[in-house]
């Protein structure tokens, strides 16, 4: 005989074995079907063949301090990291003079600082903070080339990741801007306006960067005054700027598209000129939307960071390529690629992740889906 | 109030002044763009002059007769007849054959890699589908240099070299193939004279199949009834020329690789640039294109999966008469931005020495002969055409398949 209980008195009972945690959750995403189970079984066995050789490589096997790529492979037959960690200095730094050095640390930590108020906007005296992440550019440009007081260096000594960053931030920074104006324009009413602006962006978006990079550094020579030579870091900056921008521009007129007319139209009616209308109204609006694209757009910009190295900078595969023909060395390409692909893995990976934070948080459409 | 009402108002003054050239739309409108053009042709125009002086001063004709010239370079990879006294311009040909093979090879690659990726995105399967998001997100945010340079070290450091797998050949004389790290040795068709029957066979089975379909269609508009469509394809486009090629009495005949003393004769050999060039392309592009297959997928709502259950439909079906049909209308657009990427990041062959366009015409020529002007204009613009063409292509094909709205 069970017990008895008033109506509604009975204690819940407990949900049957394999209705509940991991049992359940084992059930319902690995074991589903007979298909699943067939798919989860050979997934597993796969990862079998394939991680613990891969972790030796990578890990246990691996050597990461030796003097010589033979004393690397009588130690161990993974990965030789040890490679990596006596060059490390120039992967990070190119040809930048050893003593001054510490001027890249600064300015990459400022970068930082100045980046915190744009990104995070809940920092602390964030109006106050923003000022110096507007003066930043100046400072980086004095402590990376010296003068007033700092030892000049020139732009043929950068190198490695510090000149990835160089050139993907300016990239991102001046882009954006270029970038808008030309979507503006491609949208304006001007005919002749238009007409250029849009011949710029498919003229740019139908040609592969590197052989922007080699009209730069080759021909463009030839259309200035006779006699006038400059840096060819900037020529890059200028290239990888406007290359992007191009990309931007196609992004926030997507976004533009998206506004309905209704929009200007009301902004028109509120007596609004055309700037302020599209700066209180539309953009606003319209660059929300674009976030995403505008994002992909400069992971895409600091990726093809990588492509200097065909007109002979020393960006990371650059300097890994150079090292990498050092007698002592040689061989070794797998464990400098990987170095090198952890290291954009890490960068691009962070900014997606920021890009869909900053979805989310500026999701106050009224759609819900 | 009424007041305001009838306080009466100055008509506006029709007068000239040289403010309102400026207050009015129009007429703004008028002058700014009478000043961008100015300025877009003094632009030019300085450009242009600079060109000419540098010119000058360096004493450079201008022009393309050195297209004829010879080349005195080798390509190790051609398809067509070349040799180091072919003229620059074959060279470019060759070139632009290189780029055009690895492209096509690569857009087929990557779009059923990323079909494939992407659908094991959307897998309920927990693991499958947590795996292919790593991949995905891995590939998709490293260079795709990155990723040509480690596969190019990868075949040239780990496999075999040539003298290696040629001891190792002797004992097994079956064989046909060889990875080496010179490159992927394979047999090489021999095409007969009885090859024309085959190909006619092809095009007949595909005349065929298309002609079964829409038979298909009008009967089951008709009268409800359903017929099997797919195996009767199959049965035409496969079965006809295995029947043709046996009829014409096996008119393709493998050259197969056969190791010699030093190297392997006859075959072919898929160089180890080419090669790398082409896993890499096609596993970066992948990546990207599984996540348009996915996002395209999500965008038809459940609500459609739900009717077609409702009206019964099985799963097969549903997919392929309700989801595959709408979700492809998202899915084009994205993916042929992706083609064009394939046939434009092709240019990063340079950095391992496979001889595209740039690497030719751009590369070594424009060394040889110091007309960087010529070269790049070349370069620029047959880009610029592959990038047209394929949009257009795509456009008109998108056009086809875009929703009819009222």
């Amino acid at each position: 005989m069970s017990e008895q209980y008033l109506p509604g008195e009975h204690p819940d009972l407990r949900p049957p074995v394999g209705q509940t945690g991991l049992l359940l959750w084992l059930r319902k995403n690995l074991f589903s079907s007979p298909f699943n189970i067939v798919l989860t079984i050979l997934t597993v066995y796969c990862l079998y063949l394939m991680l613990p050789p891969l972790f030796n490589w990578a890990f246990f096997d691996a050597v990461f301090i030796a003097e010589s790529r033979d004393a690397c492979r009588a130690a161990g037959d993974g990965a030789c990291w040890g490679f990596i960690e006596k060059r490390i200095g120039q992967f990070t730094f190119g040809f930048y003079p050893v003593e001054e050095r510490w001027r890249v640390v600064l300015a990459f930590v400022l970068l930082v600082v100045a980046l915190v108020p744009l990104l995070w906007d809940k920092c602390p005296n964030r109006r106050q903070a923003i000022w110096f992440s507007l003066l930043y550019p100046f400072i980086a440009y004095w402590l990376l080339l010296g003068g007033m007081g700092l030892e000049p260096v020139e732009t043929s000594r950068f190198g490695g990741f510090m000149l990835t960053m160089v050139i993907g931030v300016t990239g991102i920074v001046c882009s954006l801007p270029l970038g808008i104006l030309l979507a503006l324009g491609r949208q304006s009413e001007l005919h002749i306006i238009r007409w250029l602006c849009t011949s710029f962006i498919e003229f740019i978006r139908g040609v592969p960067l590197i052989t922007l990079l080699f009209v730069a550094s080759t021909m463009l020579n030839y259309f200035l005054p006779p006699g006038t030579t400059f840096d060819i870091l900037l020529r890059v900056l200028i290239m990888v700027t406007l290359f992007s921008a191009a990309y931007i521009a196609e992004v926030v007129r997507g976004g533009l598209q998206a506004i309905p007319k209704g929009q200007t139209e009301a902004a028109d009616a509120l007596g609004l000129k055309y700037w302020s209308s599209m700066r209180l109204v539309v953009l606003p609006q319209a660059l929300k939307i674009s976030i995403p694209g505008i994002v992909n757009t400069f992971i895409g910009l600091f990726k093809d960071t990588t492509l200097v190295i065909v007109i002979g900078m020393l960006d990371p595969l650059g300097i890994g390529r150079a090292s990498l023909s050092d007698i002592k060395w040689t061989g070794l390409s797998t464990e400098v690629y990987v170095f090198i692909a952890m290291f954009f893995f890490i960068c691009c990976f962070s900014m997606s992740r920021y890009s869909i934070y900053l979805e989310k948080k500026l999701h106050t459409g009224h759609r819900e889906d | 109030m009424s007041n305001a009402l009838q306080t009466p108002v100055a008509p506006p003054r029709n007068g000239f002044s040289l403010g309102k050239i400026w207050t009015d739309k129009r007429s703004r409108g008028v002058i700014i763009q009478i000043f961008a053009t100015a300025a877009f042709f003094a632009f030019i125009f300085w450009l242009l002059r600079n060109a000419v002086a540098n010119f000058e001063t360096l004493g450079k004709p201008f022009g393309f007769d050195f297209l004829w010239q010879e080349s005195n370079y080798d390509i190790n990879q051609h398809l067509i007849e070349y040799d180091s006294r072919s003229s620059h311009f074959r060279a470019g040909v060759v070139g632009v054959l290189n780029t055009l093979l690895v492209a096509v090879c690569g857009i087929v690659l990557s779009t059923i890699l990323g079909f494939i990726l992407g659908v094991l995105r959307l897998s309920p399967n927990w693991l499958v589908n947590r795996l292919s998001y790593c991949y995905i997100e891995f590939v998709r945010n490293v260079p795709v240099l990155v990723h040509i340079l480690l596969i190019h070290g990868i075949l040239v450091h780990a496999l075999p070299g040539v003298k290696a797998v040629l001891k190792g050949a002797t004992d097994d004389a079956s064989q046909q193939f060889f990875l080496t790290n010179r490159g992927f040795y394979v047999p090489r068709p021999i095409f007969e004279s009885g090859i024309w029957l085959v190909v006619a066979a092809i095009i007949g089975g595909i005349a065929i199949a298309m002609w079964y379909r829409r038979q298909a269609r009008i009967k089951q508009a008709d009268t409800g009834e359903q017929s099997p469509v797919f195996w009767m394809s199959v049965l035409a486009i496969l079965g006809l020329p295995i029947v043709a090629y046996f009829l014409a009495g096996q008119p393709i005949q493998w050259d197969a690789p056969v190791p010699g003393r030093f190297n392997f004769k006859g075959g072919m050999a898929l160089k180890p640039e080419f090669l790398a060039l082409w896993l890499a392309l096609s596993l970066y592009t992948a990546a990207f294109i599984a996540e348009n297959v996915r996002s395209g997928i999500e965008a038809v709502s459940q609500g459609q999966t739900e009717a077609a259950h409702a009206l019964g439909l099985p799963r097969g079906r549903t997919m392929n008469l309700v989801i595959i049909p709408q979700a492809l209308r998202v899915i084009i657009p994205p993916l042929t931005s992706q083609y064009l990427n394939i046939t434009k990041n092709s240019s990063l062959a340079i950095a391992i020495g496979y001889m595209d366009i740039v690497a030719t015409i751009g590369g070594i020529t424009l060394n040889q002969t110091g007309r960087e002007m010529e070269c790049m204009i070349i370069v620029l613009s047959l880009y610029l055409m592959f990038s047209l063409t394929i949009s257009l292509l795509m456009n008109w094909y998108n056009k086809r398949i875009a929703l009819v709205e009222r």
